[in-house]
């Protein structure tokens, strides 16, 4: 598999995917994506990465161990749940907070920090399986 | 009368140990085990509260208060305040103010004493909450967690296996009965609509009229008998004597073992009066008094034989609630309160003396009374009480229940007053002993060198023996004030008494001579007590079996049950469990329609562009591919193929989400199988048999027809399009977001995705945790190319 031209180009590929991946959560609420599509392609870009340089290189590159993110996305998920409680709301009931700068609309919301956990999980756990099933070809 | 609504104090009344719970630990690092001090001020504060309710409560007024909890399952956190639930809530908070003085003695310097507080102080919330909730299922809840505080304080000293044992024992007989208790809740609701405890008692036919008052009384008894350890569920309590004396002397002598016996008292307006009633409960009830006594004479550890002597004083309480009349009622609300005074003195007691003189066995002791003399003195006290002797409360109560078996029941009249007067015989045989043996005769040198314990530590019995002499006093007072309200609620109807301590008549008065027959058979006993005690073990050890033994087996046989099921169906062969859950599924599609016969009708072949036919002419010809590849690597890559042609006929039909997220997972799956297959190192071929590629086939053509019928039916179905104009109306409005199936995912339905993500990290953890097992480490990186044993190898070794 680890052909020159997969190796140089794989970093790339990978950077690429996840800035894409980041691209499609965002988007998620208006168009086709969000968090769990984003995640797969992320969690794709992790698989790519680690089968061309490397798991040792992937881990160095995320600093967090994958489940340790995954961890933090299902925290971040259920904190966005949580933060309706200061308005005296039930459990989940979204929050917006919308202002403009110049002319764009720009929309926080809880969905939207949920569905950032949702990424983060996605990444994480099926990023790790990934990662674990290549390391015993690297060593 | 109807129940007045009060404000919310009481509420937190009963939420109040579980905030000092919280704070015990910190407390007790601070302060050592003079935390007790200010930790015991909780319950004394409860206590007065609900000092504050007996006036009211006396002149017949009940009172309600409610916070919501889980208002869409009917779930209130909500309390009932009447007599009985008064005296009981007295009796658990006063009690437990010196208990936990008490455990500060008698734990004085343990390592883990404020983790012992903070179970004390949960114990004492779950039982509050269990006395006062009014609404069903929050009583359930309560119910259950005394049974979980119970098994953590019976299994505090966790490093011995005698508690460990006791402690799952308690667990699973209260659990169990528990949750019986919850299904007879639960018919309970269904059956009246009533989902209060007060709205229940407003309506005593309710429950006998719904035709399903035997389900229901059984479901009840189920929880109350184990709760309250009635025969044959005795066992448990005895076991539970290996927790520290505190516990005892509180969990299973004064209130929780009492809570079968509340909820009886409580139901019995509305389930009692009944044939079966008054048939099961006093059997059942006297039996335990019998067996109680029997095997509490027996035994030589003080511990002990209270412990037996509570189970037959639950088991007199449990006859006469059996009873559903009047006057044996009021024997048992009397019992009740001069049982939980004398029981909790003497079980602290023998705490003091086994802490001081380092022994609890009576043939070890004697002649403690000079060296402890403020014990000797609680002891005596609160051993006339138990004896039934006056001037003290146990014997009003004595002279009350022979008042009301011997005169007012026909047919039960005779055999009960027989039970309870060799049971009273036997109570005072064993007070006798409790009271006299480690005090009085020659000193015997003890383990360690006795003296008087601390305050802390005699406070508790000198105040309740005292108590029990002292409300046997003002008879009159304590017969309005506490025992009048709750005979009250436990008869359904108001009752006048007329208490007092001394018989107004001799002449005639049967229940004084039954008394006197009592005492004079009771001191017989106890100076054949020698001789008694070697007379039932003999006869035990020809029995030999009992129900604790009984519990045993039981736990062997479901573990040796459960691991023969296990072993069946965990064969540890990936391809008998694809295979079995293939061909379920296959039965569970294709047998409904085969019953019923409703097999849809074949839809007429729809008018297809030449690119639709194109895209299904490739998924087939990657369905060709992946049956007539050569290798293993090539049926997965040829498996996404058709998995992208799928893909694709999502995206033309309008779910481009879907059809992203199906790209993705191909790609990932093709991706993360080709790993694992180099992981296993799998052969490349598949060298299965032909029968076992038969059977596969059949499986998997079974599976795919059974999913295109299913799919076929429902797609025959008119569509129901209320929610999709539900989603497609309010996802821009309410929830600002134009793509629908995202909205759904995060906004309308994100509880659902919640969950599922959280899955999600604990498939991943498993997976994880699955690849780490390593298989040996001397095991050689290229297995053996042989075709089948890799296979179940590597799988047996991941499983490893």
């Amino acid at each position: 598999m680890r052909t020159i031209i997969f190796r140089t180009i794989a970093p790339y590929l990978a950077a690429l995917m996840v800035l894409f991946s980041i691209f499609v959560l965002l988007r998620g609420h208006n168009e086709p994506g969000g968090g769990f599509i984003g995640g797969l392609i992320a969690a794709s870009a992790l698989a790519i990465f680690g089968i061309a340089c490397g798991v040792a290189s992937v881990r160095r590159a995320m600093v967090f161990h994958p489940m340790g993110v995954a961890g933090f996305g299902l925290f971040i998920g259920a904190l966005a749940g949580i933060l309706s409680f200061f308005t005296s709301q039930p459990f989940m009931t979204s929050q917006w907070l919308i202002f403009h700068i110049q002319d764009v609309e720009i929309a926080l919301s809880t969905p939207l920090i949920f569905d950032i956990g949702v990424y983060l999980v996605v990444v994480g756990a099926i990023g790790s399986i990934a990662l674990a099933l290549e390391e015993r070809e690297s060593d | 009368m109807t129940p007045a609504v009060i404000d919310d104090t009481t509420l937190y009344a009963v939420l109040a140990p579980f905030a000092a719970a919280v704070v015990a630990p910190f407390l007790t690092r601070w302060l050592k085990h003079n935390a007790a001090w200010p930790l015991a001020i909780v319950p004394a504060l409860m206590f007065l509260h609900f000092t504050g309710f007996i006036g009211p409560v006396s002149e017949g007024q009940t009172f309600t208060a409610a916070m919501a909890w889980a208002p869409a399952y009917n779930v209130e956190f909500s309390v009932y305040v009447d007599g009985l639930s008064t005296l009981f809530a007295m009796l658990i908070s006063g009690i437990g103010t010196f208990i936990i003085l008490y455990a500060g003695g008698y734990l004085k310097g343990h390592p883990q004493q404020g983790r012992f507080f903070s179970f004390l102080f949960l114990f004492m919330g779950a039982m509050m909450g269990l006395v006062l909730c009014n609404n069903l299922i929050s009583l359930f809840i309560f119910w259950e967690l005394t049974s979980i505080t119970s098994f953590l304080l019976i299994g505090f000293d966790h490093l011995r296996a005698a508690s460990r044992r006791a402690a799952i024992q308690a667990l699973v007989v209260t659990g169990g009965g528990g949750l019986a208790l919850l299904a007879g809740f639960l018919m309970i609701m269904v059956t009246t609509g009533k989902f209060e405890m007060s709205a229940l008692l407003t309506d005593p036919k309710v429950i006998k009229n719904s035709g399903y008052y035997l389900p229901i009384f059984l479901l009840v008894l189920g929880g109350a008998f184990t709760k309250s350890a009635q025969f044959p569920f005795h066992f448990w309590l005895p076991n539970a004597m290996e927790a520290p004396t505190p516990v005892s002397a509180y969990l299973h002598s004064a209130t929780m073992v009492k809570a079968g016996v509340y909820l009886l008292m409580r139901m019995q307006p509305v389930l009692g009066g009944t044939e079966l009633w008054t048939t099961v409960l006093p059997i059942f009830g006297g039996l335990t008094l019998l067996v109680g006594t029997i095997l509490a004479v027996r035994q030589t550890d003080l511990k002990l034989m209270l412990a037996y002597t509570t189970v037959a004083s639950l088991g007199l309480l449990v006859m006469l609630t059996g009873t559903s009349h009047e006057k044996a009622l009021e024997g048992a609300v009397l019992y009740l309160l001069a049982h939980s005074l004398f029981k909790g003195a003497l079980f602290m007691v023998a705490g003091t003396i086994d802490h001081e003189a380092g022994t609890r066995d009576i043939t070890k002791l004697g002649g403690l009374r000079a060296a402890m003399p403020i014990t000797f003195i609680a002891a005596c006290l609160a051993s006339l009480s138990m004896a039934g002797l006056p001037p003290f409360i146990g014997f009003i109560a004595k002279e009350v229940l022979y008042y009301g078996t011997w005169g007012w029941l026909e047919f039960w009249g005779l055999p009960l007053t027989i039970t309870a007067l060799v049971g009273n015989a036997l109570m005072l045989v064993i007070a006798a002993a409790v009271a006299l043996k480690p005090f009085l005769g020659p000193k015997v040198e003890t383990p360690k060198h006795a003296h008087e314990g601390p305050i802390l530590l005699y406070a508790g019995p000198v105040v309740l023996s005292v108590l029990g002499l002292g409300l046997a006093l003002v008879a009159s007072t304590t017969g309005n004030l506490l025992i009048a309200p709750t005979l009250a609620s436990v008869s359904g109807k108001v009752v006048e008494l007329d208490l007092h301590l001394w018989p107004t008549y001799i002449w005639g008065n049967v229940a004084l001579y039954l008394s006197l027959v009592t005492i004079g058979l009771g001191i017989f006993l106890f100076t054949q007590l020698d001789r008694l005690r070697d007379l039932i073990a003999a006869v035990l050890k020809a029995i030999g079996w009992g129900p604790d033994k009984g519990f045993d087996q039981f736990l062997a046989g479901i573990v040796s049950f459960s691991s023969w099921i296990t072993h069946r169906l965990q064969t540890g062969k990936m391809q008998t469990y694809m295979l079995l859950t293939f061909a379920f599924t296959a039965v569970a599609v294709l047998l409904p329609g085969y019953l019923t016969n409703s097999f849809p009708a074949m839809p007429k072949m729809p008018d297809y562009r030449f690119y639709e036919w194109g895209i299904l002419l490739i998924a087939v010809l990657g369905l060709i591919a992946v049956l007539i590849a050569k290798t293993r690597l090539t049926a997965i890559v040829s498996l996404g193929i058709q998995g992208f042609a799928v893909a694709l006929i999502f995206m033309m039909f309008g779910a481009p989400d879907l059809s992203f997220t199906q790209f993705m997972v191909e790609t990932l799956s093709v991706v993360i199988l080709a790993l694992v297959m180099t992981r296993l190192n799998l052969s490349p071929r598949d060298h299965r048999k032909g029968i076992d590629i038969a059977l596969t086939a059949f499986v998997s053509v079974a599976v795919g027809l059974g999913l295109m019928l299913t799919l076929l039916a429902i797609t025959q179905q008119p569509f129901d399009s209320r929610l999709s104009e539900f989603f497609t109306e309010y996802s821009r409005s309410i929830a600002h977001g134009r793509n629908i199936v995202n909205v759904i995912l995060v906004d309308f339905r994100g509880f659902d995705t919640l969950g599922e993500i959280a899955v999600v990290v604990l498939a991943g953890l498993c997976v994880l945790a699955l690849i780490r097992v390593r298989t040996k480490p001397d095991k050689p990186e290229e297995a053996p190319a042989s075709a089948e044993a890799p296979l179940a190898e590597a799988q047996t070794g991941e499983a490893r």
